[in-house]
């Protein structure tokens, strides 16, 4: 019978073969979601506001491009750890690893700066409670991927993961992905798109 | 997929082997083995700790249950209030606490949870699976909607429970007018519950594309798992509108946020748009697995396979995606520009297309078959009765005109229960009958089941048909009394009387429940002679479900010989034995070809406890005790760390000393 071919199966949890993977995606799928829901909010609201938007004119692009650039770079770090795993060199892996988080905490530091220099808070107007609320919900997704970061870290450098078994820095690691291109949405609708 | 990769080196048999092959009949060595290595701890330890898919699965179907027969009596009470014109039984306030409650009950913590149960305690053994892909995330899922459910209910007892209806529009349910906690309970409770329909979601979707039989390809599953994959992609998909939704309006609540706020630029449309984007995609997220339930179990009493099944499943996945667009029927009624009622009347009328595929489908199914009549069928024949009526009135609120005059009023009332009673309810009491005995190894009484069919069935017409007529007469929805010069008083009388009746019904399932578990006929593995996997082992199934994992030739594996259909035979004795720990097959997404042997984890703590934590979290929020709050926050993620810290038996860490093994061997 065809479907009892002998061969030899992989055991366990094997990168993209392993269940979590598919669960990370289906997270990614709901997130995702999450956070169109978020964009539709703004633009909703936006289309049909009457207020001056936003209300201190457009925002300067300096400092949030800048903090991009750092989202990505911080990515790209995550990406190269993992690449290192699977070439055999965990001291490098580990490294990169700690690059990345390194990179992913300057980020809520600018973030959290570029906060105190609104002149506007949550309850202030309808466009402080969507900034507020849209940058608040990233930046907590942000720290829940500097979490995951840090864990693969240190379950790195406890010597958990060589080339074989190494899912957990694969899953985690396409959530911080994900974390980084949503910013990518939320910049483009917070800061571009008031120049349009 | 990463088959041409399974270069082998015949060295580590822990990362990668061949499976034994063989069989492992009962009570022999093998068999033994594998009922030790899947077998959960007695005791407490055992109950708070398990993870096996049955377990769960019938604890979602009790507490479902039990929520059913809360919401059922608040019904009663209702129906009492509005028995005969200028009632005082109840006060205004507590009316809309009750309708409220009565709605939430049943919408969320009835209708999605019990058919939740079904699908947790069967897919393993639909597909041929000794478990589903993230145990430990079923027992989370199952802990949070007990944790949800008692969340809102909360206030009740203080008689300040959520009163602005089920779906809560704004600006009755903002902070100017409803000052109490009410909303606020039902708003956390709502994202609560959201969590754990998200984590069943997960569940199911990765389940199905992982853990099937091999030979199982995409065109044999059951259409039960269509239903609930449909489902669960909707889920996915639309929960996060409404978590988001209730989020948003408690920030406005408590923290003094404008999203709701007319006077500051907010706008209560926003809620409805968003309520009912995961709002419609939910009702048929609470339907289409019950409709599964009737296309997988109506053949076995008209013994003869369904009649059209990739048209039904199909239709099944139709629907879902029409769903997606048909939200705005609910705000026809609000001054939407007309292009935008156009588009959503028409989506919603064409949507009864792929429901009429099945309904055909089901009729032809019967027609052509010799029907049994065995107290599961009656269910599901009535189910298709009570879904053509309530599938008419759909499509005559669906025209836009029509819709303006009976929005409101009972006539909605009537076309939702015929909904949602016709395809949940009935679908539910029937497939309870069709499993009861693989739940508990005994058949229900068949003199019992039948009186309960027809009582209930009256019942059910007597009491909900009228309320058209209501409708028709004008007779608004939501209102606590009536004079009796508005001409409603005797429509009212006769819906609440059907509705007692439809208890009475309700009444002898449980009475019949009761004596089945005591003093039921012992049930063999097959005693309906049923087609599909769960059939082909005992009742109930033992701890590790299937003693070897079986190959897959066809829809109906156990009636292969006598419809001779192709040549292929499904084998159910001879397959993969997989017994160094807990183990089973995972295979590809559409084909089912074997791909890599899973190691499931066992028994565990940690989703009592994230359960635990993360509802204390939503308790803290809810009574601004902030630091309790981070404290469980905290609690929650020491929990999860715990759960995630990659374990050599899941082989999620490198084996010791094999840190480099292969040396030259990389991609």
């Amino acid at each position: 019978m065809n479907s009892f071919d002998h061969h030899f199966l992989p055991v366990g949890s094997v990168g993209k073969l392993s269940a979590g993977w598919w669960g990370v995606l289906a997270l990614i799928v709901t997130e995702g979601a999450l956070f169109g829901y978020l964009l539709f909010v703004y633009f909703y609201l936006a289309a049909q506001t009457d207020e001056h938007w936003p209300p201190e004119g457009l925002p300067s692009l300096i400092v949030p491009t800048i903090n991009t650039v750092i989202l990505l770079v911080s990515s790209a770090f995550v990406w190269a750890s993992e690449r290192c795993i699977r070439l055999r060199q965990i001291r490098w892996s580990i490294g990169i690893m700690t690059l990345a988080i390194i990179f992913g905490i300057c980020f809520v530091m600018i973030q959290l700066m570029e906060w105190g220099n609104k002149i506007y808070g949550l309850t202030s107007n309808l466009y402080g409670s969507l900034y507020f609320t849209i940058t608040g919900f990233h930046l907590c997704h942000v720290i829940v991927g500097i979490v995951v970061l840090m864990l693969l870290l240190i379950w790195l450098s406890l010597g958990y993961f060589d080339d074989k078994r190494h899912a957990a820095v694969t899953i985690g690691g396409v959530y911080w992905h994900f974390v980084d291109a949503v910013w990518l949405f939320v910049f483009t609708t917070l800061y571009l798109s008031p120049y349009l | 997929m990463a088959i041409s990769n399974m270069t082998h080196n015949p060295g580590d048999e822990r990362l990668e082997r061949v499976p034994d092959f063989g069989r492992a009949p009962s009570g022999s060595d093998e068999e033994m083995r594998l009922a030790n290595i899947w077998r959960s701890e007695p005791g407490w330890r055992g109950w708070l700790s398990t993870v096996d898919h049955k377990t769960i699965g019938l604890r979602y179907l009790v507490t479902a249950f039990v929520f059913l027969l809360i919401g059922g009596i608040e019904a009663l009470i209702i129906r009492a209030q509005l028995a005969l014109p200028d009632q005082t039984l109840l006060a205004p306030e507590q009316y809309n606490q009750l309708f409220t409650m009565h709605g939430i009950t049943m919408i969320f913590l009835y209708a999605l949870p019990i058919l939740s149960g079904f699908s947790n305690y069967l897919w393993p053994l639909l597909l041929g699976s000794r478990d589903m892909a993230f145990p430990r995330l079923n027992a989370l899922s199952y802990w949070i909607f007990l944790f949800a459910g008692i969340f809102m209910y909360m206030s009740f007892p203080l008689g300040l429970a959520p009163n602005a209806g089920w779906f809560n529009y704004v600006p009755i349910s903002g902070p100017i007018y409803n000052t109490g906690p009410n909303i606020d309970v039902f708003a956390l409770g709502m994202v609560l519950l959201g969590i754990s329909t998200t984590a069943g979601s997960v569940n199911f979707v990765v389940t199905l594309f992982r853990m099937r039989a091999p030979g199982m390809t995409i065109n044999k599953v059951p259409i039960l798992v269509w239903g609930t994959l449909a489902a669960s992609v909707a889920n996915l998909v639309t929960i996060p509108a409404v978590s988001l939704a209730f989020f948003l309006l408690w920030m406005d609540r408590q923290l003094g946020t404008q999203f709701f706020d007319v006077a500051n630029g907010g706008k209560p449309l926003l809620w409805q748009h968003l309520f009912w984007i995961f709002g419609h995609p939910w009702v048929y997220a609470i339907v289409l697995p019950a409709m599964g339930i009737v296309s997988d179990a109506l053949p076995t009493f008209c013994r003869r396979p369904l009649v059209g099944y990739a048209a039904v499943a199909l239709a099944t996945m139709a629907t879902m995606l029409i769903g997606f667009v048909v939200w705005m029927h609910h705000m026809f009624a609000t001054g939407l520009p007309t292009v935008s009622l156009s588009l959503f009347g028409a989506a919603s009328m064409a949507i009864s297309i792929p429901s009429a595929v099945a309904v055909f489908a089901w009729i032809a199914t019967i027609w052509v078959g010799r029907p049994v009549f065995k107290t599961p069928f009656l269910f599901f024949a009535g189910f298709v009765i009570l879904f053509v009526i309530g599938g008419l009135s759909g499509v005559m609120v669906a025209a836009i005109s029509l819709n303006w005059q009976l929005n409101e009023t009972y006539f909605v009332v009537a076309h939702l229960h015929y909904v949602l009673l016709g395809i949940n309810v009935f679908p539910v009491i029937g497939g309870i009958y069709y499993w009861f005995p693989k739940f508990t190894g005994r058949m229900m009484n068949e003199k019992l089941g039948k009186w309960n069919f027809w009582v209930m069935f009256i019942g059910f017409n007597m009491g909900f048909f009228p309320m058209h007529i209501a409708g028709l007469l004008g007779m608004p929805r939501r209102i606590y009394t009536y004079s009796s010069r508005m001409g409603w008083d005797s429509v009212n009388l006769i819906t609440s009387i059907g509705s007692f009746i439809l208890a009475i019904g309700i009444l002898i399932f449980l009475i019949n429940v009761i004596i089945s578990l005591k003093r039921g006929e012992k049930a063999n593995s097959n005693p309906w002679d049923a087609a599909t996997l769960e059939w082909s082992m005992s009742s109930p199934p033992p701890p590790y479900n299937f003693a070897v994992i079986p190959a897959v030739a066809s829809r109906h594996p156990l009636w292969e010989d006598r419809l001779e259909e192709g040549i292929r035979r499904s084998n159910l004795a001879e397959g993969y034995l997989l017994m160094k720990g807990h183990e089973t097959l995972g295979t590809s997404p559409i084909d089912a070809k074997p791909l890599v042997i899973f190691k499931m984890p066992g028994d565990s703590y940690t989703p009592f406890f994230v359960g635990l934590f993360v509802s204390l979290l939503f308790l803290g929020l809810l009574l601004h005790w902030w630091s309790f709050t981070g404290l469980m926050a905290v609690a929650s993620c020491i929990t999860l760390i715990i759960w995630m810290w990659p374990q050599k038996t899941l082989k999620q860490r490198t084996e010791s000393g094999t840190t480099y093994p292969f040396q030259g061997d990389s991609k």
